[in-house]
């Protein structure tokens, strides 16, 4: 057993680090949410690494890895809160591999795993990331296990959504019109929930991150808040709930790639661990920042906005706690 | 990633599996404790017999040189079988590893055999009534007389000890230096009149622990673990196994536990209302994380030689989750649950210890905080 990445997962994973802690700055997400854009040079050298494809098969142009280095890459993206549409495409190839015909596999898998198109993935009567601006979205219905392909950028409504650090589209109504994905929906959606779980794990390391050397920092009554117990049991839950979900997320993509008949249990675990550990870390972490936390100034807002969206994103924690008890007691 | 077992522990589980088929323990009588514990000790010999009864020690001493994983497998493969904990289990993961790592030939000779075979029963002098999670606050003292050290003081929370034939002992040997420094570990034997052991009945009704009154009890020289002044280093050995494999056991007893709530919330009904549904489907969630983050602990000390952060938050996951599953399962089943004999309502109240024993919750969170998150102490 190991229970952790291998070197040449963890050296992938440490250079995505490296690279969005220079060219993903907290500054860059800042002003990208401000003006309401990506950074299109930074998508373009992502695509040319190969990040949206990692998990794509080679015949179709991609990386040939598997949903456990994507699972990788898209903790170190929601560690940075990258500003570029990599969830949702990587999300998108995720279900067209998945569940889309040979042909929709011919025309759309090379071109995300390239990055020259984006795409998105989401749920019928909910808020999709990069819905509105992406190339190519699918829209699933977990009801009735279909699913529509939908081309062209503006085919979804968009939303103005609390995290401006990326752009939401919204799929009102019931399933649109589109062409149909013929395949297995049901296990497209388990593996957006890992994949978003794998961002919701970045997003609580970063936030927790922050806490700790914020305050070991800051100083009131002569010492450092972080050596008042109230203060350190604050951060110590925090820990416990980022590597619950972690841990959780980890077997989910492990699963996804290695053995599949446990995939609808390990994403529900999964997302229901990731989405309820995102909103409390973030939670946390502007408590722990205590006035400045509140500010508009300070950037832990972003990590508590996006885990809100991602918590709610293909279901929140409850949901999941029902599916999972609905999975053991049909 | 790779979160399956390797063919060696596969064949390690099969062998456990196949022994257990052939040598089930039977049900534990209930109510009689003295009945319970005599259940417990033939439950060891049996597993001694087979070569089970504590397969993480080496081979010299009886055991199977058992790696951290298929240590874990040993007690996750007990805890599905709903066997008992043997009679001497805290012999087998604290006394044994300890004076392994401490003791003198004469003393790995002397006592570790007795201890796989239950012949001699182990229990635990650490904490104090002023000495509780401040273990190094200890008053109990020993003055040397000869060849002897004169033990008087008082101990609490000592679990099997009116079973016990020896006690680990943590004791102040030397009033005048600091704190942890003054400490040593001693051996002692618990059939002497010097030494009294009064049950100390506790909110399920039961008498699982202890108080012994220590008035001037003996401990020859040779029966000190480690060098006089080591107790402090030598009683952190002993706290460092006190969370082993075990949690593994705990783990999947809870998800038994869980089983049989699910099955309760089937047969009444209340498993249809939405909001039960939920809070069951979050214990699942906290029951398997519990046992995603052991086996990630225990993976990434394989690989790295060190613990990661997991180590420090399984215990208190655990404990937390029991007490919320127990709560829960009062709520889905009502009255009946809170009824004198009840499994649940024992169940419940016994889960209320959970979060003190071993460790409370609040000094784990400063150990994470503290170890872990690196923050500062003052």
């Amino acid at each position: 057993m190991r229970f952790d990445f291998t070197e040449d997962q963890h050296e992938i994973k440490r250079t995505a680090k490296d690279l969005l802690a220079s060219r993903s700055t907290l500054e860059k997400v800042r002003e990208a949410a401000e003006a309401g854009e990506y950074d299109a040079a930074l998508w373009k050298e992502l695509g040319e690494l190969g990040w949206p494809g990692v998990a794509i098969d080679e015949a179709h142009g991609g990386g040939g890895l598997g949903y456990v280095e994507l699972a990788g890459l898209l903790e170190e993206s929601g560690y940075a809160l990258l500003n570029g549409p990599f969830l949702a495409t990587a999300l998108c190839a995720a279900a067209i591999s998945e569940a889309g015909s040979d042909g929709q596999k011919d025309e759309w898998l090379g071109r995300l795993a390239s990055g020259e198109a984006t795409g998105a993935f989401g749920l019928v009567g909910q808020v999709v990331p990069d819905g509105a601006s992406a190339d190519v979205v699918v829209v699933a219905d977990r009801e009735s296990g279909e699913a529509r392909l939908l081309t062209g950028q503006g085919s979804l409504e968009e939303l103005d959504s609390i995290d401006p650090t990326r752009r939401y589209g919204i799929v009102e109504g019931g399933l649109p019109d589109g062409e149909p994905l013929p395949g297995d929906v049901a296990a497209a959606i388990d593996l957006g929930c890992v994949l978003t779980s794998a961002e919701l794990v970045g997003v609580c390391g970063r936030a927790l991150d922050m806490t700790v050397k914020y305050v070991k920092d800051r100083k009131q009554f002569g010492r450092p808040v972080g050596s008042f117990q109230a203060v350190q049991h604050r951060c110590a839950q925090m820990l416990l709930s980022t590597e619950g979900a972690r841990a959780s997320t980890y077997f989910a993509a492990w699963a996804a790639d290695a053995d599949r008949d446990r995939l609808p249990e390990a994403a529900s675990l999964a997302k229901s661990a990731a989405s309820k550990a995102g909103i409390e870390v973030t939670a946390s972490a502007i408590q722990a920042h205590g006035g400045i936390g509140f500010t508009w100034e300070a950037d832990v807002h972003w990590f508590y906005k996006r885990a809100q969206l991602d918590a709610a994103f293909l279901g929140s924690s409850a949901e999941h706690n029902r599916r999972l008890t609905a999975l053991v007691s049909p | 990633m790779d979160l399956t077992f390797s063919d060696q522990e596969i064949d390690f589980r099969d062998e456990l599996r196949g022994w257990l088929d052939a040598n089930r323990p039977g049900e534990e009588p209930r109510g009689d404790q003295d009945a319970a514990f005599e259940f417990r000790k033939q439950w060891q010999r049996s597993l001694f017999e087979g070569g089970w009864a504590a397969v993480h020690w080496p081979q010299e001493y009886g055991g199977r040189d058992a790696s951290l994983m298929q240590s874990a497998i040993f007690f996750e493969e007990m805890g599905k079988a709903d066997a008992p904990l043997p009679a001497n289990a805290l012999g087998l993961i604290l006394a044994g590893p300890t004076i392994m790592a401490w003791g003198t030939e004469e003393q790995k000779d002397r006592f570790l055999l007795p201890i796989l075979s239950a012949e001699e029963i182990w229990c635990q002098g650490f904490s104090e009534p002023e000495a509780g999670s401040d273990l190094a606050a200890v008053k109990t003292k020993a003055v040397r007389d000869g060849d002897d050290w004169v033990v008087t003081g008082q101990k609490v929370w000592t679990s099997a000890a009116q079973y016990s034939k020896w006690c680990m002992l943590v004791v102040r040997t030397d009033p005048d230096a600091a704190k942890h420094k003054g400490l040593s570990y001693f051996l002692m034997d618990m059939e002497q009149d010097a030494v009294q052991v009064r049950p100390l009945v506790q909110i399920t009704g039961e008498a699982e622990f202890n108080e012994l009154f220590i008035e001037e009890a003996r401990v020859p020289k040779e029966n000190v673990l480690g060098g006089e002044g080591d107790g402090w280093n030598v009683a952190l050995t002993t706290l460092m196994n006190e969370r082993s494999g075990l949690g593994f056991f705990l783990q999947t007893r809870l998800r038994l536990l869980l089983d049989r709530l699910v099955e309760d919330a089937k047969a009444n009904g209340r498993i249809e209302d939405p909001v039960v549904a939920e809070a069951l489907g979050e214990m699942h969630v906290r029951t398997e994380t519990l046992r995603f983050l052991a086996y990630r602990g225990l993976s990434i000390i394989e690989q790295h030689g060190q613990p990661g952060p997991e180590g420090s938050l399984t215990k208190w996951l655990w404990s937390e989750t029991n007490q919320m599953l127990t709560q829960l399962a009062v709520s889905v089943c009502g009255p009946a649950a809170l009824t004198e004999g009840e499994a649940w309502a024992h169940d419940l109240l016994r889960s209320r210890g959970n979060t003190i024993e071993g460790g409370t919750t609040e000094i784990l969170k400063n150990i994470v905080a503290e170890r872990v998150l690196g923050l500062p102490r003052k």
